[in-house]
């Protein structure tokens, strides 16, 4: 018995232009579409951070055309308390949706995933195609929804029930805001969920000859526990924002309780949960923070091993501690809820798999010490930002200590100390990873070099500006600062207004040196100096072994066959210090499989 | 319906593993002797592939299942208990039989494309045959649906029908996608084109349809 087609279906080159780089099958040009849109959403999601915090600083201050976004959330051109809650919640999407999860994930893992496996592509072309399109329709809806008559939804990206199921009587956009959050939410699992079946099936079946799992580069590793989670996370947020909508659109009761009473109207809902919304969105929410963040520690590991010239203390443990990271997340997503009149042993019982977390996460830390330990590191704009990755994920990760004890968590949980803890761990330290793969993977992508002096600006000015804005939320935090609040007018509140002004400041300096990266990132692309070779940081995994750019079918005429596990750097008696997956030079190496 | 009589394909056992990517497995190591014919081929993607969308699929009705459990324990007493329309039992066995003739086909197929058979027709009338009881499951399902709203029993009269439609509706999507894979299987067995991975990773969809109905079913059963 066999196959009536002797191969597997392979797509050709396109030709025309709508399949060359639209709807393209080629999945180089669709991890390319998807930074594109990641960037603009980055660019949105600072823009609307900066209102914020200029709002939050000077109140009462007018900000030239703001109007011009929304007549009624900023009349005269100073933002309402609602608005003020709508921009955030908008910030928030578009920043942990569309930002952090598509640019380490899905931009860099769809570019290099196949190639770092030695792989012609992606197993199901036309679904990876699919995913980017269904992901950027659901960006385009929630663009849509600050069109609408009253503004984008006020319930933050968690979008608690029963607020947000409650309906227009909820506040501004919590009418139409919430349908399309809601739709965008769900085009955008639809199009993870596509693209997590061929990340997990590029890893599992389209190795190249001698790829076993264990000669994956960390990078890879990092996108194929990403996918898994990215497979089950999503599966089940898209089924709680589908009973969202029915809340809203058809009035059925999944989370609206009966008997509520909101603006001196009583909701026509019976009996809903609350408390399900709660569960079956944080099932999804905080796997969703190690979804942003292991790409980021597999990208920062492979730079950092490239730029040591040395393999990290253990590549094993560091894929079990990834792989652990995974599975644990999900086993502590409770701790989101311990406010929530959860039942006391409940809190117990996911306040202890949240302090295990943090093992392999300082594993992972100790590894990456230890490894730099007595290294040479080659500074450059790429390891820069790695080693600034670990930075944030450290400052981040230590006040999550304090946050997975239920009793420091209840008075620290609405508090600006939480929202410094996750920008830190989560988004600076995802943005640092973005920006050291750009740094690193560039010369590939384009076939030139960005700037690196541009580089290292860039990092000094976001490394410093970073800690100058989170670090005093935590200070803010302790005292009592709570979050979410548009102004601060009681008593003990006000002494704290200054911090709010430096804050300020330092976000607006912080986010202009970004201009740096946007600059050099376009420049470089068109005008930058030429690659030097195909291979211009002497790395040993398959990406660069290739042609820059890669041709269409990643490798040309010869598939790679691979020989070595992906970081043979410093090898006794080799010929260079260096020695690629596919060189057939034998190694003897105690790393080395046998 | 295809019934032509025509020479099975030949078998090239030399074959050697395709030039291009899919052959990794889980350790292939090249041998020391450097022998790439000794490398094991992997599974084709479309196995795995399939495995990984159901692996999807279940989380989705896993926490549509969580939620009904949870909304059941509701402290607010405005669960009903219904009756299921009787029409949903007869769908039940048509989409078992399908499920049987799928099987039947998968096998005629995989004969003839073996060489054992040579009768292209037989395979054919059997992928026919489950098509055509995939869209009567449909039928019956939409039947059911009109036959409660005539009754004024609607996605909002109460969360026990909201939890009805949600599953019975969401799993009518889900089953329709099967049946686009079936007619992709038929047009490019209708061409000689089909292959033997994407008809087994259809009939585990279809299969898998199968079991989760059930499981619906009984879910329905236990709490509506």
């Amino acid at each position: 018995m066999h196959d009536m087609s002797a191969h597997a279906a392979q797509h050709g080159a396109p030709t025309s232009f709508i399949r060359k780089h639209i709807f393209s099958l080629d999945h180089k040009v669709i991890g390319k579409q998807y930074y594109a849109m990641a960037l603009a959403s980055a660019i949105v999601g600072m823009i609307l951070s900066w209102i914020m915090r200029i709002h939050l600083g000077w109140g009462s201050y007018a900000i030239p055309g703001l109007h011009l976004l929304s007549k009624t959330g900023a009349p005269g051109d100073v933002i309402t308390p609602e608005y003020y809650l709508q921009l955030m919640t908008m910030h928030g999407t578009f920043m942990v949706f569309f930002v952090l999860t598509t640019a380490p994930f899905a931009a860099f893992g769809n570019f290099f995933l196949p190639i770092q496996t030695g792989a012609e592509d992606m197993p199901f072309p036309h679904f990876n195609m699919m995913s980017f399109w269904v992901t950027f329709t659901g960006f385009i809806v929630l663009v849509a929804s600050f069109f609408v008559s009253d503004g984008p939804t006020l319930g933050g990206w968690t979008q608690y029930a029963p607020l947000s199921a409650a309906g227009p009587v909820g506040g501004p956009g919590e009418g139409w805001g919430v349908v399309l959050w809601a739709t965008s939410i769900a085009f955008f699992c639809v199009g993870q969920l596509f693209g997590s079946l061929n990340f997990i099936t590029t890893t599992l079946d389209m190795r190249c000859k001698g790829m076993s799992l264990m000669r994956l580069p960390l990078s890879a590793w990092g996108w194929f526990i990403t996918s898994v989670m990215g497979l089950t996370a999503f599966a089940v947020l898209m089924p709680a924002c589908i009973l969202l909508i029915l809340d809203h659109v058809a009035g059925t009761s999944f989370f609206v309780p009966g008997g509520l009473v909101i603006n001196d109207q009583v909701l026509p809902h019976t009996g809903g949960s609350t408390l399900l919304w709660q569960h079956l969105f944080w099932f999804f929410g905080h796997p969703e923070v190690y979804i942003a963040i292991i790409p980021g520690m597999g990208i920062v590991s492979h730079i950092l091993i490239t730029n040591m010239r040395r393999p990290m203390l253990s590549h094993r443990v560091l894929i079990y501690s990834m792989a652990s990271l995974g599975v644990l997340s999900y086993m502590v997503y409770g701790h989101h809820m311990f406010v929530s009149g959860m039942n006391p042993v409940s809190s117990l019982a996911f306040s202890f798999p949240t302090l295990v977390i943090t093992i392999p996460s300082t594993i992972v830390v100790l590894i990456w010490t230890g490894s730099l330990y007595g290294s040479k590191l080659r500074i450059n704009s790429a390891s820069l930002f790695a080693l600034g990755f670990i930075s944030m994920f450290i400052s981040g990760g230590i006040s999550g200590f304090f946050l997975a004890q239920p009793s420091i968590d209840i008075m620290l949980h609405a508090t600006y100390f939480v929202v410094g803890h996750f920008h830190l761990v989560m988004a600076v330290a995802a943005m640092f990873g973005i920006f050291a793969g750009t740094y690193f993977w560039f010369p590939k992508m384009t076939g030139r070099m960005m700037n690196d002096t541009l580089g290292k600006a860039h990092f000094w000015l976001s490394f410093v500006g970073a800690y100058a804005i989170f670090m005093p939320f935590h200070y803010l935090g302790i005292a009592g600062n709570v979050r979410r609040y548009q102004a601060f007018t009681d008593d003990y509140l006000i002494p704290l207004i200054p911090v709010h002004k430096f804050i300020t400041i330092a976000a607006l300096l912080t986010g202009a040196a970004q201009l740096i990266f946007v600059y050099n990132l376009f420049y470089s692309r068109f005008w930058g100096q030429p690659a030097p070779n195909d291979n211009p940081w002497e790395g040993t995994s398959l990406e660069w072994s290739t042609a820059t750019p890669p041709p269409h079918n990643n490798f040309g005429d010869t598939m790679p066959v691979v020989y070595h596990d992906p970081y043979q750097y410093s090898v006794e008696g080799a010929s260079a210090d260096y020695i690629m997956q596919t060189s057939p030079e034998p190694v003897h190496s105690p790393d080395e499989e046998k | 319906m295809a019934t032509t009589v025509h020479e099975p394909p030949k078998i090239d056992l030399e074959r050697l593993p395709s030039q291009g990517s899919g052959n990794g497995g889980w350790r292939n190591l090249v041998p020391a002797d450097g022998d790439l014919r000794k490398v094991k081929s992997s599974p084709p993607p479309a196995s795995t592939g399939i495995w990984v969308g159901l692996a999807s699929i279940t989380m989705t009705f896993a926490a549509l299942t969580s939620a009904l459990i949870v909304r059941h324990g509701s402290s607010y007493n405005d669960w009903w208990h219904i009756t299921l329309p009787p029409v949903l039992y007869v769908n039940t066995l048509i989409i078992i039989a399908s499920s049987i003739t799928l099987e039947v086909a998968r096998r005629r197929v995989a004969d003839f494309m073996g060489g054992l058979k040579h009768d292209a027709g037989v395979p054919a009338r059997w992928l026919y045959a489950t098509l055509f009881l995939g869209l009567l499951f449909v039928a019956g399902q939409t039947f059911a649906w009109v036959q409660l709203r005539s009754q004024g029993l609607n996605l909002t009269t109460n969360i026990t029908y909201s939890f009805f439609y949600v599953l019975t509706v969401g799993h009518a999507i889900h089953l329709t996608g099967g049946i686009g894979g079936l007619i992709r299987v038929i047009r490019k067995f209708n061409h000689f084109a089909l292959k033997r991975s994407t008809l087994d990773a259809t009939s585990r969809y279809w299969h898998f349809m199968g079991a989760l109905w059930l499981y619906l079913l009984f879910l329905l059963w236990m709490k509506l």
